[in-house]
């Protein structure tokens, strides 16, 4: 068995960024396992620009902020970044295993930052699980990392910006999207993604959901329906379209299975998309030893994954040279760029959302904290 | 089906390689996983569920939901979603939860 001062789970943005803001404030022995054959997570698929300060690559896009990662990676010989190594459990004795070219290891951490990021969610209606229902995801997953086209034509379910974005994607891509809709009443991404989907002529449904699908081996068509403002559909409403895919942009959810196993406290808060680990503000859980960051600690976006990365890398190297006040500043920095990123009416969810967790408001919501690290 | 032209993306793709489905051969590219280019050859059942044996295709395409599971060169409950395909690989559709019998 290995020991480490950090491990790191998960190469996405969060898990880049805190490897090599720990590296910077003197950490030497770093591993970062990513599961996936390459760096980088939900980024390689990022085909347009970010928003945000221009200090956190706002202009830039996505798959050009991989890139940037990968290549500061690859001058520190200190971060052990492993690729094709899926995290297995994190056991009893904060012992991490994980499995790398068919072999299973295990790692002994000082300290272990999960940044596991998120999985898409689904939408019940018949047929749901015919092929060619994918998750936003995964539409972009086919065709902007590996080129190839989803379908022939959309029916977008969603209209927050993920909706939308890959709306726009697929239109670059050439694809036929028959329209995007919506159940609330309301866009919820940014205008200028909604004007662009607009200005080529698809329409945005707001108040419709999807009845179902149908077809035999795979998607043939969808019943789309209107809904009143009490979410009841309206009958007589229905509509058939002809289509080939179905794509689902209805939000994701935290990804916190490791958290889970390390015993870290939970609790179900709406605003970070589902079951995340209690943590403090320096995103510390109450198992002290791990920290969460980026998706996996509560959905945003990848630019607060970042500085989430960082100032998990900060915190935790920060207990490892205690009384160091270079560290200290360096947190206290990336804590106002944080705050500043969450400023305004766009961040006022995801404020509520951290109130809500590190006041743990919601405890009696834990179905999973395991009475061994009580 | 695959992209050519696209306004920002430009996919350098190698030497074409071929694998077998269901002893059918099927060409890919270097780098595309087994999921990806068998829905590039309009493949997109890719196993049926196990009790009701409805169609299953993917739908994360990243690891997460399993339900892109087959058989991979003998190897049952193979993510195909997130292995890259290869020459000569032997792709198969698979019954149930699988046989890891004389394989363990």
């Amino acid at each position: 068995m290995e020991k480490c001062e950090l491990a790191i789970v998960g190469g996405g943005p969060a898990g880049l960024a805190a490897a090599l803001k720990a590296r910077e404030l003197g950490l030497k022995e770093i591993f970062l396992l990513e599961r996936d054959n390459f760096l980088g997570g939900q980024l390689v698929k990022q085909t347009h620009q970010f928003f945000g300060s221009h200090k956190q690559f706002a202009g830039i896009r996505g798959i050009d902020i991989a890139e940037i990662f990968k290549d500061k990676l690859e001058d520190q010989p200190e971060i052990q970044a492993l690729k094709g190594a899926v995290a297995q459990g994190y056991y009893e004795d904060d012992v991490l295993g994980y499995s790398y070219r068919g072999k299973f290891f295990k790692l002994k951490p000082e300290k272990t930052i999960l940044a596991t990021g998120a999985s898409e969610k689904m939408l019940s209606f018949p047929n749901n699980d015919l092929p060619g229902i994918y998750g936003a995801g995964a539409v972009q997953t086919l065709m902007n990392q590996y080129g190839i086209i989803p379908g022939e034509k959309i029916l977008m379910i969603g209209a927050g910006n993920i909706g939308l974005i890959v709306a726009y994607q697929l239109l670059q891509a050439g694809i036929e999207v028959e329209a995007v809709i919506e159940a609330t009443g309301i866009i919820g991404g940014y205008a200028v993604h909604a004007s662009k989907i607009r200005r080529a002529g698809i329409p945005i449904l707001t108040y419709h959901t999807i009845k179902e699908a149908r077809g035999d081996e795979e998607v043939e068509s969808a019943v789309i329906q209107k809904l009143n403002e009490n979410w009841q559909p309206v009958p007589g409403t229905e509509q058939e379209m002809e289509i080939d895919t179905i794509c689902l942009a209805v939000g994701l959810t935290p990804k916190v299975d490791l958290a889970i196993q390390a015993g870290c406290q939970m609790a179900y808060v709406a605003e970070l998309g589902g079951d995340v680990p209690v943590r403090d503000e320096n995103l510390q859980t109450s198992n002290s030893r791990v920290y969460i960051a980026g998706d996996s600690a509560g959905i945003e976006e990848a630019t607060a994954a970042i500085l989430e990365g960082e100032l998990a890398a900060a915190s935790a190297a920060g207990e490892i040279f205690p009384g160091n006040s270079a560290i200290a500043q360096e947190r206290r920095e990336i804590k106002e760029k944080l705050a500043d990123l969450r400023r305004g009416p766009v961040g006022e969810h995801i404020r509520r959302g951290l109130a809500r967790v590190r006041r743990n408001q919601n405890a009696g919501r834990d179905r999973y904290t395991r009475s061994w690290k009580n | 089906m695959r992209i050519k032209d696209h306004p920002i993306l430009d996919f350098k793709r190698g030497e074409k390689i071929t694998f077998s489905y269901n002893g059918k051969s099927i060409s890919a590219y270097p780098g595309e996983t087994i999921a990806s280019a068998l829905h590039a050859a309009g493949i997109r059942k890719l196993t049926s569920s196990q009790k009701h044996q409805r169609p299953r295709g993917f739908f994360c395409a990243i690891g997460n939901c399993s339900s892109c599971l087959m058989v991979v060169d003998g190897e049952p409950n193979v993510k195909t979603c997130v292995v890259e395909v290869e020459e000569g690989m032997v792709v198969e559709e698979q019954q149930g939860k699988g046989d890891l019998s004389g394989k363990v």
